[in-house]
């Protein structure tokens, strides 16, 4: 018996928390009943990216595309399309993007068409605890040509003519950082993959190692005999349970089929992985406290020189690569450097991911040529922003990025333009903000992180973060002056030229890129005592518009019960005694609670 | 694995696992699965060409369930699509079903006796 139907269920941790995790069970049990069973392939697959309209089904060959499904709607779908074959319309992804309503397959869906997958190439497609799927996908194909066919020296040429540059934020070409350990002669090399995916926001590296993990243990395998390292190291945060989940059972599907282990492929080339667990500290993705952490010690990063490439890991030479740069490395070695390089731009070669969240429609994960504008990444591929908002900024980067204005839209994404304008390309963070939120809020909001995440070992970081942190509280609460931002300004510029690390060298850049383009925004705050964004509580009052239907609904909310007026006549809020907590803001059903 | 043979073995192998994901190009077998097809007999019919397809190991080749064409008098209905071409069954059962994978699919000749032309004009 062949599968006719394969049904694909994404099982990445976003639909798992929207309840994706029930779906297989139902669709056991409903398969069962109607005796087809046998006839359907049902698999779990790691994120398919949109996961803002998640759980996901999608069933094949139609390729029909299902959101939101939820543990109810399998019965239909099993009775409805795998036993009668009449697509259920109602639960098919609302395309709202484009005219046509007829779309069903997943990959004309706008927001899929417009991106071009190289390292997400196998997520949402293959089920990621079966090594067999990969390999039929070409897998480990790109490490047998490296090992059999290429000597280290010429693997690390092709990494350098396809241009690929380290994706976990620094923008480091990789083909350079694998010469350099490779001209460093050693008895015992080591590489390690950095999977310590620690910015707020950013989880595309949570999603490659949940759904295609054996591309990443692949690139690592690659990087290893580049370098001429036999061991690697996989870095992830505890945090992350499901990722260190399928990467065991990845590794010990490797080992089986002696993809891993003595002499692979008859070559005499070995090579073992071992999974380092995190503790989830943000400092250990920086590479220095990432070795400190593997070593056993506290995670402290250090002066560098020396590089990891010529002392890391137990003073060995080592190099680190970020989840997503691996990715493409399989690809890149099995589809050529040429291919590879033809993609992007002149400076910035390949894909990008991106996860795209905050004032969006279709938040979630996508991967796009360099060089496509955050236009085309915010309204073709994301949707635009909810409820017809105007665009404020686009924040990428995370907490070592800044902000970008409506203005530069049309930018073009690549590591020099993104750090040109204040901000970076970062891990890959980007976080979409609405005419309604507060530029100074969100950068409070960030240097909390940093504040936190400070490992204490250098002065500017360790005081400099707190000091840059109360001095936005002062400027939020209303008592600031102009002088404050002047004084910020200048705190932030010493902290980021004189920290130890990438961590206080990047915890300003929030606050910098936001002074560069949204200056007034801040004046506003200390000069007229206001918040634009109507969201600093002790500058704003909430107040009810004539579009009040007088429904009570905010006044049965309201903890302090600060608002009156009788049913279907306008309700008025009582300001001396409300704690603006804006719980009536948001119940209101017609939008009529503003801050101002 | 002792060499990039066996790697290529246990890709061929795996291919039936994930060849239906993705573009289709190869020919489609549609049976009406409403209830006026599945009442008539389009279940056993369905579950016979699919086992003939594993059996015989014929490639790029899916069945597909698929509703009422309006036609419910002269179910059950199979239709194979190739390319540009369309070809309707009508009455098909079992044996019919055998017939459409040996002569059409694998011969490439239309199986003449159940086309809709013999049923309708």
């Amino acid at each position: 018996m062949i599968e006719r139907a394969h049904v694909l269920i994404c099982s990445g941790s976003n639909c798992v928390s929207r309840g994706a995790k029930t779906l297989s069970a139902e669709f056991e049990e409903h398969l069962a009943r109607l005796e087809i069973r046998d006839e359907i392939k049902l698999v779990n697959t790691g994120c398919v990216g949109l996961c803002e309209q998640g759980p996901f089904v999608i069933v094949y060959p139609e390729g029909v595309f299902y959101a939101q499904v939820k543990a109810k709607d399998i019965k239909t779908i099993c009775e409805e399309h795998l036993y009668k074959g009449r697509i259920v319309e109602k639960l098919v992804f609302d395309e709202t993007l484009t005219a046509s309503k007829d779309i069903i397959a997943f990959d004309e869906i706008k927001f899929y068409s417009k991106q071009t997958r190289i390292a997400l190439r196998n997520c949402g497609l293959i089920n990621p605890d079966d090594i067999e799927e990969y390999i039929a996908k070409d897998g480990y194909r790109g490490l047998g040509k490296a090992l059999l066919e290429m000597t280290p020296l010429e693997v690390i040429e092709e990494m350098m003519a396809s241009g690929l540059r380290g994706r976990g934020g620094g923008g480091f070409p990789t083909g350079l950082k694998w010469k350099f350990a490779y001209n460093n002669e050693n008895d015992q090399k080591y590489v390690i993959c950095n999977a310590d995916e620690g910015d707020p926001g950013a989880f595309m590296d949570r999603a490659l190692l949940e759904g295609d993990p054996h591309s990443i243990l692949e690139g690592l395998m690659i990087a290893g005999y580049a370098i001429g390292a036999n061991k690697g190291f996989v870095y992830v945060r505890i945090e992350y349970p499901s990722a260190i989940e399928k990467l065991k059972i990845a590794i010990s599907q490797s080992k089986e089929l002696g993809l891993l282990g003595k002499n692979i492929f008859g070559s005499g080339f070995d090579f073992d992985i071992e999974i380092r667990l995190g503790a989830g500290a943000f400092v250990c993705g920086e590479e220095t406290a990432l070795i400190a952490s593997i070593e056993g010690g506290r995670g402290m990063s250090r002066n560098k020189p020396p590089f990891p490439a010529i002392k890391g890991l137990w003073g060995k030479p080592t190099i680190i690569n970020n989840v997503e740069t691996l990715a493409n490395i399989p690809a890149i070695i099995y589809g050529g450097a040429k291919e590879f390089a033809k993609i992007g731009t002149e400076k910035s070669k390949g894909t990008k991911v991106f996860s795209l969240g905050g004032n969006i429609m279709n938040a979630g994960l996508v991967e796009v040529p360099m060089g496509t504008t955050l236009r085309e990444v915010i309204y073709d591929i994301g949707g635009g922003i909810p409820k017809n908002k105007a665009l404020k900024a686009v924040q990428t980067g995370g907490p070592s990025g800044g902000a970008i204005p409506e203005s530069l839209l049309d930018l073009k994404i690549e590591y020099e333009t993104l750090i040109e304008v204040g901000s970076m390309m970062g891990s890959g963070g980007m976080v979409v903000i609405d005419e309604d939120s507060c530029l100074v809020d969100i950068c409070r909001f960030y240097l909390e992180f940093t504040v936190e995440e400070s490992c204490g070992k250098c002065t500017p970081c360790r005081e400099g973060t707190k000091k840059m942190y109360e001095m936005l509280e002062i400027i939020s609460s209303g008592e600031g002056t102009l002088e404050d931002i002047d004084r910020l300004e200048a705190l932030a510029k010493t902290v980021k030229s004189s920290s130890l690390c990438g961590l206080g060298q990047a915890a300003p850049n929030p606050i910098l890129s936001m002074l560069e383009h949204f200056r007034p925004e801040f004046e506003s705050h200390v000069v007229e005592k206001v918040c634009p964004g109507g969201v600093c509580k002790a500058l704003i009052h909430f107040e009810v518009t004539d579009d009040c239907i007088g429904c009570r609904k905010c006044a049965i909310n309201c903890p302090v019960d600060c608002i009156t007026g009788a049913v279907k006549e306008k309700h008025e809020i009582d300001t001396s005694a409300c704690i603006k907590c804006g719980i009536c803001k948001n119940v209101c059903p017609v939008d009529a609670i503003i801050s101002i | 694995m002792k060499s990039l043979d066996d790697l290529k073995k246990i890709r061929d192998a795996a291919q039936s696992k994930v060849t239906m994901r993705g573009k289709n190009d190869g020919i489609r077998i549609l049976v009406g699965m409403a209830t006026c097809g599945i009442s008539a007999g389009a279940r056993p019919v369905m579950t016979k060409l699919v086992e003939e397809i594993a059996n015989k190991n014929i490639e790029a080749v899916t069945v597909t369930p698929v509703g009422c064409i309006g036609e419910c008098a002269i179910e059950p209905i199979v239709e194979v699509l190739q390319g540009e071409t369309r070809t309707t069954y009508c009455r098909v059962d079992v044996e019919v079903a055998e017939r459409i994978i040996n002569e059409h699919i694998i011969g490439g000749k239309v199986v003449q006796d159940n086309v809709i032309g013999k049923y309708r004009l």
